[in-house]
């Protein structure tokens, strides 16, 4: 089992939503993050003052799938979020050495 | 007597004032996170310009000489001839109208949420001011509308249907949203909103009596009475028909209600509030649904409420007026005794400003389309209004 | 050592909290995150017009224990986050390669 981390645009999370349910994704755990990226942030200007704002609103994805579902929502992750400009953010993949569905105890491929 | 009417007008000025950040939070809360800030610009720009196009010009056109049938004249421009004689009232009036001439725009700004361009916005408040909102307003009070007869207290016509006829036509030239439409961010920001308008309102429309008399003081009650009754009517629809009564339902009942119970304030009486926010509450109630039937975007349901409100306010007239009740010289409804002719006046007096409105409005909206643009680039719509027009973000953070 | 990761409903913390405590783990991070699963989110009515709210509130609890911890805490978290009722969460186990104390600069079980 992996569990897979995406950092997206907040405005495309509907679309990624969408995206992983066509693909048969059961459960998503979904954050509010900022990101500091190559994106770079703005500049807010209050009564003449600026103020640098480093860290770009961001929305962080987490799902665990089995190791041969990864390719595909990585794909309709890559689909769905990207506009082409900087900031689409990034995807990573890590081993999960356990998984456990707390209502029933299941493990494994069972509780994916 | 004289101190003391003046003393009710200055004051009812400054609650209507406060009814244009009322608005903005009403429609702030309602709007998504990342444009409420441009939201709540939309609406305080307009308490920046009005008050000075007011004394420029506005209520010369709008008003002086009030004999005048379509338009009024230069003789008041920049308060020319307007002295602190007898006690100062004129002056009094003149910035008494000029909240109402203040907010009126802004009650467009909730149709055109998430997408316009705030530079657009910024020509087309003191345009739509001067060509839509001068002229219906000295048809309604002096002109040609109210020598037929016809009748409107504080605004119903000339302000409610006036404006949400005109965010009709906007959101016609403007088109639609690029995403979906996202329940309220705040809803609390909404239900201050909705206190902030109530308090205002009382002001809005006791205020139009332009004295502190028994017309103020039913006006009064009726705007306490039609609120309460809107907002009910609204809540127990929903929890009959949607399972739950909602908070936006009570909301958009009380603000129903202050909008139907505006043209009649000072012509109605006894149980007649009622049945006047009664009957605004279940008709805007399902009129905030026809925008999904006919496919036009008007994000915050300006058409809705205040389109509909104030035209069900303004021909309610025609079956409730009470003239003996108020010793007033205007006809009788028709279950006080009167024909149908004041329905009738009513009637026509709506569709002269519905028509003027929305071809003037449309017209102003494809100058601007075809000029400086009315729209947000994509970019700017899906990453939020407030940072792209304003450089500012309300929630720093999430967002 | 292991990250442990906890998804769990919000009423819950406390319990769980309670649960790790007495169960001797020194540390926790926790975060509101919103999940999208079997549960299924729930419909708002705004003007009579519906919005599907996919995305239900949920806790996320971060916490790195010793390979010897990993069974206890599990246990302490099914127990304590258990309603039976659908949307009671996951819990996934990962290795964790190094882990530093900042303060101190301890690494390894020290720093736990």
């Amino acid at each position: 089992m992996k569990l897979i981390t995406a950092i997206v645009k907040p405005f495309k999370l509907d679309d990624v939503k969408d995206a992983l349910k066509a693909a048969g994704v059961q459960g998503i755990t979904v954050s509010e993050v900022r990101g500091f990226g190559r994106q770079g942030g703005h500049t807010e200007t209050y009564r003449g003052a600026e103020y640098k704002i480093d860290f770009v609103p961001k929305v962080r994805l987490e799902i665990v799938v089995d190791d041969q579902d990864v390719d595909g929502v990585v794909a309709a992750v890559k689909a769905a979020a990207s506009t082409g400009k900087i900031g689409d953010g990034k995807i990573w993949v890590t081993g999960v050495d356990r998984i456990i569905r707390i209502r029933t105890g299941e493990e494994g491929h069972d509780a994916v | 007597m004289e101190s003391g009417n003046i003393a009710w007008v200055l004051i009812s000025a400054a609650l209507v004032l406060f009814m244009t950040p009322g608005l903005a939070f009403f429609y702030g809360g309602m709007d998504r996170n990342r444009n409420v800030l441009n939201m709540l610009m939309m609406n305080f720009y307009c308490v920046l310009i009005i008050p000075i196009l007011w004394v420029a010009v506005g209520y010369s056109l709008s008003q002086t000489p009030f004999d005048n049938d379509f338009i009024g004249g230069f003789d008041s421009f920049f308060l020319k001839d307007i002295t602190v004689a007898g006690d100062g009232m004129s002056l009094a009036i003149v910035a008494f109208l000029g909240m109402f001439a203040a907010i009126t725009p802004a009650l467009i700004s909730g149709a055109v949420a998430d997408r316009m361009k705030f530079s657009a916005w910024a020509i087309f408040v003191p345009v739509w001011s001067l060509l839509v909102y001068v002229p219906v307003f000295k048809w309604v009070y002096g002109g040609w509308l109210a020598d037929r007869g016809s009748i409107d207290f504080a605004g119903g016509t000339a302000i409610h249907v006036n404006a949400g006829i005109a965010a009709l036509a906007a959101v016609m030239v403007l088109g639609k949203r690029k995403s979906a439409p996202t329940p309220p961010h705040s809803m609390p920001l909404v239900m201050i909103g909705t206190g902030i308008l109530w308090f205002g309102w009382f002001g809005f429309n006791a205020g139009s009596a332009l004295a502190a008399n028994g017309a103020a003081a039913q006006a009064f009650m009726n705007t306490f009475l039609a609120a309460a009754a809107a907002g009910l009517a609204w809540i127990l629809i929903e929890w009959l028909r949607d399972g739950h009564p909602t908070n936006l339902g009570a909301a958009s009942g009380i603000v129903a209600g202050l909008v139907a119970i505006t043209p009649a304030a000072g012509y109605v009486s006894g149980p007649s509030p009622i049945f006047i926010g009664l009957i605004a509450g279940v008709i805007c109630c399902y009129a905030v649904r026809l925008k999904h039937k006919f496919g036009y975007d008007d994000a915050l349901d300006v058409v809705g409420v205040h389109f509909v409100g104030g035209l069900v306010g303004s021909l309610l007239i025609g079956f409730f007026a009470n003239p003996s009740f108020f010793d007033g010289a205007f006809m009788e409804g028709i279950f006080y005794g009167g024909s149908a002719k004041l329905l009738l006046e009513q009637a026509i007096a709506n569709g002269a400003a519905i028509v003027w409105s929305f071809v003037l409005t449309y017209g102003i909206m494809v100058a601007l389309k075809k000029t400086i643009g009315v729209r947000v680039s994509e970019e700017s719509e899906a990453g939020g209004l407030d940072l792209a027009e304003h450089g500012e973000t309300a929630y720093h953070g999430a967002q």
